[in-house]
């Protein structure tokens, strides 16, 4: 109620605060306060394994929900920088604003390195609205079977803790590999869930054979050990792709691939070696491509038949700024290499590094 | 240090035979493209290898500015702009006693210094893309606009474009007089000119107004060079924008304030956007018109190499010494020079890289003109007067 009073205000004192905006101003003693955006603050941080971190993070009035599944690109700036990636929170989808993340460093990962080393409460993130068709149906499916390795186990705990809590009581069986006992987030939750009578908990340690409740990589012969009537059950699964590989050509030979449904982890793309011609440069929104030829993207994007809006052709103006949606590309005055969606780069002085695609 | 003026560009090039250079050293392709590129270097004795060096140390420099860049420039500008929205809502909230005298005084001064470093230090910086690696979109130079009546996307184009890609080239850069006022020997003398220092005190005043017409090329829709149909898109955009400005300043916050302070805040809303103007024009104007700055022809800077470009901005733009307040409240284009060579790099950078930039001038012979403001200042009020009478 007051927040419907307040953004119908904010509407009258935007014309006061032109042009920029009501928002700004509160943003200067509530940096959180948004009429639009999803925005958060961390609440609590708890390490629950080496190289992992578990967030809340309590999101301003802006924050939709989300079902038990789905993943949101969080935002955080290091070093004066801004950088996005997707998370699923782990939490039971509901009304509430404070979301959950489980955040694993990965050898490379800026972000989840940063997290897990520097997050502490009161670190001010951006959000963005749930997305993703990974996710239970609204209508519960009589026998639920979820697989998670690793750091996938998130949207798959987000799903058991969601049936949990709404007192599902259908068979429901989760399996979770991870390398090592010490590896295994969520120890003592899911020794509790398991407790549960319709519930089966599998921990597969990978590393360490006998130390857990069954060993070895996942085959047909692991998944009967498990549950004899798996053919059965629809099937929710994220994790490496060695386990999403193997998992769906047992599907496949089973002939139920259309029971199985994944979420794929999203990794940083490797960078390609300099001067690289030849790579797929992909204009996404012109739904246009060529094969790039190593010159800047401005000029490739010219010879395909498009018009993009440039001004100095030398890197100074910034009128030609495009966001970069995926793969790599070199600053021909620098000769830095620019990776990562959503990085807004200078497309006159910007050639393509391997297989590229630009918001253009 | 300041140039003499025998070597301004508004010198005859009579002695300038290519007779006095020395070409031995040349081979008969560098001296053609040295001519080609630039009578001004070669008079400056500057050759094709010597600009492209020159731009290498440049470039050089650029990148070790970028390679540092980081939290203490976010937290920067992001300070700035806490205190400029505090000024403004301060001001704002004290004009509401805007009929007692005092409180009158500090809201106009409140305001004044919010709209200063508003448009200078935090909106020209950011329209430039210097903070666009932040990746934050209040810091995006798409996303920002100030608060001035000239809309960002119009002044991107002629300003971020046109100006600073053309830097004082007569015939190519409008900034040369704005197309209003004769500032430049090579530009045509006509009866106008005479109206050139009414012209510009009109301009000092209404100066937002003037860079808000400034894309619409009213003197080429008015001379009939320019077809009316492709103006208005642009003029209606700019008088959107300054209709917006003109209810927050005179009928939003007047009626606000209720009847007895409406006049009063109304008239410093007033007073803080003439301050404004005037501050805005006389920090632009000693950008690139003091004593000692060069023009360059079309001709000669066809073709341009990287260093050539470089070497045209630093002769073509003059900086302010000052204290480091005046440095802020003139958004640091008292570092005009290292502005005009590092559009994009963050301006509170300027400072600290004009030491360097002048030892690389200085190893390089070439002129960087610096002084205080009132000896530029004075020497743009000079030209403006003289150039309206021949």
């Amino acid at each position: 109620m007051l927040t419907e009073t307040l953004k119908r205000a904010a509407v009258i004192l935007d014309a006061a605060a032109t042009p920029h905006g009501f928002d700004s101003y509160v943003q200067l003693v509530a940096p959180t306060w948004s009429t639009s955006e999803v925005r958060g603050r961390v609440g609590h941080v708890d390490r629950q394994t080496p190289g992992t971190v578990t967030l809340t993070i309590d999101t301003n009035r802006n924050w939709a929900g989300f079902r038990a599944g789905q993943y949101v690109q969080l935002t955080v700036e290091i070093d004066g920088v801004r950088h996005t990636r997707c998370y699923s929170p782990a939490h039971a989808a509901g009304a509430g604003r404070t979301i959950e993340l489980t955040v694993k460093a990965h050898p490379d990962g800026l972000v989840s390195n940063y997290l897990v080393g520097h997050a502490r409460p009161g670190l001010l993130v951006g959000l963005s609205q749930a997305q993703g068709q990974f996710c239970l149906p609204e209508a519960r499916p009589a026998r639920i079977l979820l697989i998670s390795g690793g750091s996938g186990i998130t949207p798959v705990m987000s799903m058991l803790r969601t049936l949990a809590a709404e007192d599902h009581d259908q068979p429901v069986t989760f399996v979770h590999y991870c390398l090592t006992g010490r590896d295994l987030t969520y120890r003592q939750e899911l020794a509790e869930l398991s407790a549960r009578p319709n519930v089966r908990v599998v921990r597969v340690f990978t590393d360490e054979p006998g130390t857990g409740d069954l060993d070895g990589f996942a085959s047909v012969e692991q998944l009967d050990a498990i549950d004899p009537e798996w053919r059965k059950a629809e099937t929710y699964m994220c994790g490496p792709a060695p386990l999403m590989d193997s998992v769906e050509r047992i599907f496949a030979a089973a002939g139920i691939s259309e029971q199985l449904h994944t979420e794929a982890f999203t990794l940083a793309q490797v960078v390609a070696e300099a001067g690289d011609v030849g790579g797929r440069l992909v204009f996404g929104r012109s739904a246009t491509s060529v094969t790039s030829n190593g010159r800047p993207v401005l000029e490739q994007a010219e010879a395909a038949g498009l018009a993009p809006e440039h001004g100095c052709r030398m890197g100074i103006c910034h009128s030609c700024i495009c966001p970069l949606t995926s793969g790599a590309v070199r600053d021909l005055l620098t000769g830095d290499v620019t990776t990562g969606p959503g990085q807004e780069i200078r497309i006159c002085v910007s050639a393509p590094v391997g297989d590229v695609e630009i918001d253009l | 240090m300041t140039i003499t003026t025998d070597l301004s560009p508004t010198a005859e090039p009579a002695e300038l035979d290519g007779a006095e250079l020395d070409t031995t050293e040349l081979d008969a392709a560098a001296l053609v493209s040295d001519r080609q590129l630039s009578s001004t270097a070669a008079r400056l004795g500057l050759s094709a290898g010597d600009l492209e060096a020159f731009g290498a140390e440049l470039d050089a420099l650029r990148k070790s500015v970028l390679d540092d860049l980081g939290q203490s420039d976010v937290d920067y500008i992001r300070k700035v702009i806490k205190v400029q929205r505090s000024l403004a809502a301060g001001g704002r909230a004290v004009l509401f006693a805007s009929f007692f005298p005092p409180a009158w005084l500090a809201g106009a001064a409140a305001l004044s210094v919010s709209k200063i470093l508003d448009n200078m230090e935090i909106g020209h910086n950011v329209m430039h893309g210097q903070y666009d690696w932040t990746r934050d979109p209040a810091l995006s130079s798409k996303n920002f606009d100030w608060d001035t009546a000239c809309p960002g996307d119009q002044w991107r184009h002629s300003h971020n474009y046109l100006h600073h890609t053309f830097t004082n080239i007569v015939g190519k850069d409008r900034d040369i007089g704005y197309g209003i006022l004769r500032m430049s020997p090579d530009q045509k003398w006509t009866r106008a000119a005479l109206a050139n220092p009414a012209i510009a005190f009109a301009l000092a005043l209404m100066f937002e107004h003037g860079v808000m017409l400034h894309d619409v090329e009213a003197e080429r829709v008015l001379s009939g060079d320019k077809p009316w149909r492709e103006a208005w898109p642009t003029l209606r955009g700019g008088l959107h924008k300054t209709a917006r400005q003109l209810v927050k300043d005179y009928v939003i916050w007047p009626l606000a304030t209720g009847p007895i302070s409406a006049g009063p805040t109304a008239a410093a809303n007033l007073t803080a956007n003439i301050v404004r103007n005037v501050w805005a024009f006389t920090i632009i104007f000693c950008g690139h018109f003091p004593d000692g700055t060069y023009e360059f022809s079309i001709e000669e800077t066809e073709g341009e190499s990287r260093g050539h470009w470089y070497f045209r901005q630093l002769l073509g733009s003059a900086n302010i010494t000052g204290s480091p307040l005046f440095h802020l409240m003139s958004g640091n284009l008292s570092h005009q020079i290292e502005h005009h060579l590092f559009t994009d790099l963050p301006a509170a950078r300027y400072p600290k890289i004009a030491p360097q930039v002048q030892e690389i001038c200085e190893r390089y012979g070439l002129p960087y003109n610096s002084g205080p403001l009132r000896r530029q200042f004075g020497s743009v009020v000079r030209k403006i007067c003289r150039l309206a009478l021949r």
